[in-house]
C-alpha cells in the first residue's frame, strides 16, 4: 500500500467544532411549531395483571391532548427485536416496574406532571421471580409468553472429564456481577414528526436508526418507504440506545400520529434510569484444571445471566458471553452452558463489552487463584497460555491473522513494572495496602456468526464539481467519533483529500440502506469498506477525467496527496477540484454507492463450535489499587491498557476511547450499584446516589497502542470500541484480592463488602 | 414577572413564571449549550457563570439572577476566535459525546478566573461536578492545563 497521508494521523473530529462552541443541536434542544410533549405512564409492580386503567380523570386535566393504550395502535404492540416478546405497551399483564402502561401526550411537561397522578391502575399481583437460576427451576412462575429460558448457548471441545483426570490441579470458584447503567449524559429521546401523505419522520438520539425503522413501521402500520429515521448528534450511549431508541421513538410516533402533530419524549434521568436496559447482573460457577507447570488443560463454566422480563437482545448478549467465557487461551477440553432466566426486572440490553466483562471477571479471577495454587507469576501463566497466531480458540477456529496478544503482554508488563511490584506488594501492611493485578482479554469483531445476516454496511459519496465531498453511512457516531474516523477513511480512499472537504451528512434511513446496528465495535470496520468500495468506483471515474486531462491512459494515472499524476512524471499533476471539475463537465458520475458484506463466520449451536467471528480484537490490562484497611475504600490508582486494535486511523482519538473505557470499567469494578427493594424496583435512580466516577475518582490510564493489522479490515482496522472496559473490573478484583490477601469475586467492591470479607 | 439578566454581555428583560429555574429560562431564550443532565445538581452539563462563578443553572431560580451577569459557552468564542479552553479542548481531543463540554469549558474557566496556574488536583477539584461518561477526564485536565499555559503566556 502506498504511504497514508490521512489514515494513522491524528487530527481533531469535524463534529468537535460545534461540540466546544456549544452549538451542537441534541434532540431535546429542537422545538418545532406545534410541537406537544410525551411521557410513558409505567407500571410500579413486578408482575400483576392490569385489571382496570382508568385515565378519564386524567383527560381532563387542562392541556392533555390524549392518553393512549395498546388499544390506541394501528400497527401492532410488539417491538422487533431476536425474539417475538418484547411489547410497546404491556399487554393484559405487567412484568417489571417500569414497563410501559399507556402515553400521556400533552401542551406542557407540566400538564403531563399533573395528569400521572391521575391515572390509576387496579392491579392484581401475581409472584414475581427476580433470580436468573430460580427463573428455571421447575415450579417457577412463568413470565414471559416464550417461557422463562429466553436464551441458552453452550460450548463444547475435547473430552471435559480427561481434562480434569489430566489435571493436576483443579480450581473452583463462584462469581457475581451487578448491573451497570449506562448513564450517558444525555438521556433518551425521540422527536415525531407527521410528514404528508401519511408518513412519518422521527428524529432521536440512537444507534441503531434501521431498528427504529422496523419498529416505528410495526407500531404505525406503515411501510419502510412512508417512514424516515434521522439520528440526532447523540451524546453517549455505550450499548444502550441500540434496543430502547425502538420504544421511544416509537411511542413518540403513535403520539405524533393520533394528535397529528410533531410530539417530543424525552425522558428525563429518573425514568431514564428506571425504564431503560442495564448491563446484565450474573452468576458464573467455574472449575479450571491445569498441569502443575501451569498448562491449562479444561475448563467448565456454567454461567447465568439476568436478563429481566423480556428476551430484547439478551440472546445475542448471550452468546457473545459463552464465546468470550474461556479468555484468550488455548484450552482443550471445554463446557461451557450459558443460560438467561427471565425475571421480573427491566430487560437487560447491550453494554460495551456485551455480556463478556461478567466472563473476564469470572475467569481472570480464576487465573489469579490458579496462579497461586502452583506458585507461579500471574501474568507468566496467562501469558504461557495466551493465544498466538495459528492456534485454535475453544470454539475451533483457527486464528490466522493478527493475534497481537503477545506484544500487549510485553507492553503492559513494562510500563507498569510488573515484576518489580508483585514483589514488593505482598510485603506492605499498614492502614493502605496497595496491589497490583492484571487481566487478558479478547473480542470478537462484529457481529459475527449469530448476526451475520445483518453485519452488511452501506455507504453513499458524493463529489461536488468544486471538489467537495460528502457521504453518508448507515452507522452512526454517538460520541465515540466514527465521524472523524470515517472523514479519514474517506479522505484516504479519494487519494489523500483534506478532510476540511469533506462532510458526512445526518444519518438518515431514506439515504442509505439497511446497514445493520452500530454495535460490536462494527462500525469502523464494516463502514469503512463500504466507503472505500464507493470512493473505488469514484477514484475510477476521476482517474479517466484526469486521464483526459493528462494525455494519458486512465490506467497511467496516478493518485496521491490530493492530486492525479503519471507515475513517470509526478510533477505534472491535476488537483483533486481540478479534475472534479473536468469530471462535472464531462457528466461523468461522481457519486457512488458502497457495500460491504462481512466475510463469512459459522456457528453449529448443537455442537458449540465454529468460526464465531472475522477477527479479534485483544487486550492486556494491569491496575495497581490501594485499599484502605479501616473504611474498606478502594480505589485504583493507575491503570495500563494494552491494546491490539488493528490499524489505528486516529491515535488520538483511540486513546480517548481507552481513557473513557477504563473509566467507566473502574466504575464498574468499584462503585456502580443499582439498588432494588423487595419488588424489583430501583431504588437510587438518579446520580446522587447512583454513583459514576467522577475527575477525582479516575486514575491514572496509560494506554498502549498494539497495530497488529487485519487484512481484511479497511487500511488493516479491526475495531475496538468495547475492549477498554471488558477487562477492568477483572484486573483490579485481581489488584484488590492481592492488597487484601483475600479473595473477591463479586463486584463492585464497595467499602462495605470488602470490609465484611477483611473480617472474614 | 420581569427579570433583568446580563447573558453573555447583552441585557435582556426576560419574562418569568416566579419558580422558573436558571436553565429553563435560558433555554428558552434559546442558550441550547445549557444542557440537562439531571436536574439535580449532580452531573454539571447546566453549569452556567453566574457573575464570573460556575453555578449549576438547574439549581437556581431565574428570579434571584436580577441584575446579574450570566455566561454561557456560547459566549466563549467564535470559529475563528477560539478561546483558549476550546482550542485546547479541541487540540487535546477532550470531546466525545459533547454533552458534558458546554458545562466542563464553564467550570473550567471559572477555575481560571480565580486560579490562572492551577495544580492537576486544583483541576480535578474544580472539575469534581461536571460528570463525563465517554472521556475518562484525562484529555478534558490535560486541555484545562494547555489553556492556563497559553492564557499565561498572552499574559
Ligand atoms: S442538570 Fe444541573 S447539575 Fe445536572
Ligand atoms: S464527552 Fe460525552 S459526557 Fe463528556
Amino acid at each position: 500500500m502506498d504511504e497514508l497521508c490521512v489514515v494513522g494521523k491524528s487530527i481533531p473530529r469535524p463534529d468537535a467544532w460545534d461540540k466546544v462552541m456549544g452549538k451542537t443541536r441534541y434532540v431535546d434542544d429542537i422545538t418545532l411549531p406545534g410541537m406537544a410533549y410525551a411521557a410513558i405512564y409505567y407500571s410500579s409492580l413486578p408482575h400483576a395483571e392490569i385489571k382496570e386503567l382508568n385515565i378519564a380523570k386524567a383527560l381532563r386535566v387542562p392541556g392533555v391532548l390524549a392518553i393512549l393504550r395498546a388499544s390506541d395502535i394501528p400497527g401492532k404492540n410488539f417491538i422487533p427485536m431476536i425474539k417475538e416478546d418484547w411489547t410497546f405497551f404491556a399487554k393484559e399483564k405487567v412484568v417489571y416496574p417500569g414497563e410501559p402502561i399507556a402515553l400521556i401526550v400533552a401542551e406542557s411537561k407540566d400538564a403531563i406532571m399533573d395528569a400521572w397522578e391521575k391515572i390509576s391502575v387496579v392491579y392484581e399481583e401475581l409472584p414475581a421471580i427476580f433470580d436468573p437460576e430460580e427463573s428455571l427451576k421447575p415450579g417457577a412462575p412463568q413470565i414471559n409468553p416464550i417461557g422463562n429460558l429466553l436464551s441458552l448457548h453452550k460450548i463444547r471441545t475435547g473430552d471435559l472429564e480427561l481434562g480434569f483426570m489430566e489435571s493436576d490441579v483443579i480450581i473452583e470458584g463462584v462469581y457475581e456481577t451487578d448491573y451497570q447503567e449506562h448513564a450517558y449524559l444525555e438521556t433518551q429521546g425521540a422527536l415525531a414528526v407527521p410528514g404528508a401523505e401519511g408518513g412519518m419522520t422521527v428524529y432521536g438520539s440512537m444507534q441503531c436508526p434501521f431498528y427504529v425503522l422496523k419498529g416505528v413501521c410495526m407500531i404505525l402500520g406503515l411501510p419502510q418507504h412512508k417512514v424516515r429515521i434521522v439520528q440526532t448528534p447523540t451524546g453517549g450511549a455505550f450499548g444502550g440506545k441500540e434496543d430502547m431508541p425502538s420504544l421511544f421513538a416509537g411511542l413518540a410516533a403513535l403520539a405524533a400520529w393520533s394528535i397529528k402533530r410533531p410530539v417530543k419524549l424525552t425522558l428525563d434521568r429518573r425514568a431514564d434510569i428506571i425504564m431503560t436496559s442495564k448491563r446484565h447482573p450474573s452468576r458464573s460457577y467455574y472449575r479450571l484444571g491445569a498441569k502443575k507447570d501451569g498448562t491449562l488443560m479444561a475448563c467448565e463454566a456454567r454461567v447465568y445471566l439476568d436478563p429481566g422480563a423480556y428476551a430484547t437482545l439478551t440472546p445475542s448478549v448471550l452468546w457473545r458471553c459463552c464465546i468470550h467465557s474461556c479468555g484468550p487461551y488455548r484450552i482443550p477440553h471445554v463446557k461451557v452452558d450459558a443460560y438467561a432466566g427471565a425475571t421480573n426486572k427491566v430487560p437487560c440490553g447491550a453494554y460495551r463489552g456485551f455480556g463478556s466483562p461478567q466472563v473476564i471477571f469470572a475467569m481472570e479471577r480464576q487465573m489469579d487463584k490458579l496462579a497461586r495454587e502452583i506458585a507461579m507469576d500471574p501474568l507468566k501463566l496467562r501469558a504461557m497460555n495466551a493465544l498466538r497466531q495459528g492456534d485454535s480458540t475453544v470454539t475451533g477456529q483457527t486464528l490466522p491473522w493478527s493475534v497481537g496478544l503477545e506484544e500487549c503482554i510485553q507492553k503492559a508488563a513494562e510500563a507498569s513494572r510488573w515484576e518489580e511490584k508483585r514483589s514488593r506488594y505482598p510485603a506492605e501492611d499498614g492502614y493502605k495496602r496497595r496491589g497490583i493485578g492484571c487481566s487478558f482479554l479478547h473480542y470478537g469483531v462484529g457481529l459475527g456468526a449469530a448476526g451475520s445476516r445483518i453485519d452488511v454496511a452501506e455507504a453513499y459519496v458524493q463529489i461536488k464539481p468544486d471538489g467537495g465531498a460528502v457521504f453518508a453511512v448507515g452507522t452512526t457516531d454517538m460520541g465515540q467519533g466514527m465521524q472523524g474516523v470515517l472523514t479519514q477513511i474517506v479522505a484516504e480512499g479519494l487519494g489523500g483529500i483534506a478532510p476540511q472537504q469533506i462532510q458526512m451528512l445526518p444519518v438518515d434511513t431514506m439515504q442509505v440502506g439497511d446497514s445493520g446496528p452500530t454495535v460490536a465495535s462494527r462500525a469502523t470496520y464494516t463502514s469503512g469498506n463500504a466507503i472505500l468500495d464507493a470512493c473505488e468506483k469514484i477514484m475510477d471515474e476521476m482517474k479517466k477525467g484526469a486521464a483526459l486531462l493528462l494525455k494519458c491512459e486512465p490506467s497511467q494515472v496516478r493518485a496521491g496527496g490530493g492530486k492525479f499524476f503519471q507515475e513517470s512524471a509526478p510533477e505534472i499533476f491535476y488537483t483533486f477540484a481540478q479534475v472534479a471539475a473536468e469530471c462535472s463537465a464531462r457528466h461523468f458520475g461522481l457519486t457512488h454507492t458502497g457495500y460491504f458484506k462481512s466475510p463469512d463466520t459459522s456457528w453449529d449451536s448443537e455442537t458449540g463450535q465454529g468460526k464465531a467471528y472475522v477477527a479479534y480484537s485483544f487486550g492486556v490490562q494491569i491496575a495497581e489499587a490501594e485499599v484502605d484497611m479501616q473504611t474498606g475504600e478502594a480505589r485504583v490508582l493507575d491503570i495500563w491498557a494494552a491494546h491490539d486494535l488493528g490499524k489505528v486511523v486516529n491515535p488520538k482519538m483511540a486513546q480517548g476511547q481507552i481513557e473513557g473505557g477504563v473509566v467507566q470499567g473502574v466504575g464498574y469494578s468499584l462503585m456502580e450499584f443499582i439498588a432494588l427493594d423487595g419488588k424489583g424496583r430501583i431504588q437510587n435512580p438518579s446520580f446522587s446516589n447512583y454513583i459514576i466516577p467522577t475527575s477525582l475518582d479516575a486514575p491514572l490510564v496509560h494506554s498502549e497502542i498494539v497495530e497488529s493489522v487485519y487484512p481484511e479490515g479497511p487500511f488493516g482496522v479491526k475495531g475496538f470500541g468495547e475492549t477498554p472496559l471488558m477487562g477492568v473490573a477483572a484486573c483490579v478484583a485481581n489488584a484488590v484480592s492481592d492488597a487484601i490477601g483475600r479473595d473477591v469475586d463479586k463486584i463492585p467492591m464497595l467499602p462495605e463488602r470488602l470490609l465484611e470479607k477483611m473480617k472474614g | 414577572m420581569i427579570v433583568n439578566l446580563n447573558i453573555n454581555n447583552q441585557e435582556r428583560q426576560v419574562e418569568i413564571k416566579p419558580a422558573e429555574r436558571l436553565i429553563d429560562v435560558l433555554r428558552r431564550e434559546g442558550f441550547f449549550s445549557v444542557k440537562e443532565g439531571c436536574r439535580k445538581g449532580n452531573c454539571g452539563a447546566c453549569v452556567v457563570l453566574l457573575d464570573g462563578s460556575p453555578v449549576n443553572s438547574c439549581l437556581i431560580f431565574a428570579a434571584r439572577c436580577e441584575g446579574r451577569r450570566i455566561e454561557t459557552a456560547e459566549s466563549l468564542g467564535s470559529t475563528e476566535n477560539l478561546h483558549p479552553l476550546q482550542k485546547a479542548f479541541l487540540d487535546e481531543g477532550a470531546i466525545q459525546c459533547g454533552y458534558c463540554t458546554p458545562g466542563m469549558l464553564l467550570s473550567a474557566k471559572g477555575l481560571l478566573n480565580e486560579n490562572p496556574h492551577p495544580a492537576e488536583d486544583d483541576i480535578k477539584k474544580a472539575l469534581d461536578g461536571n460528570l463525563c461518561r465517554c472521556t475518562g477526564y484525562v484529555k478534558i485536565i490535560k486541555a484545562v492545563q494547555k489553556a492556563a499555559e497559553a492564557i499565561g503566556k498572552t499574559r
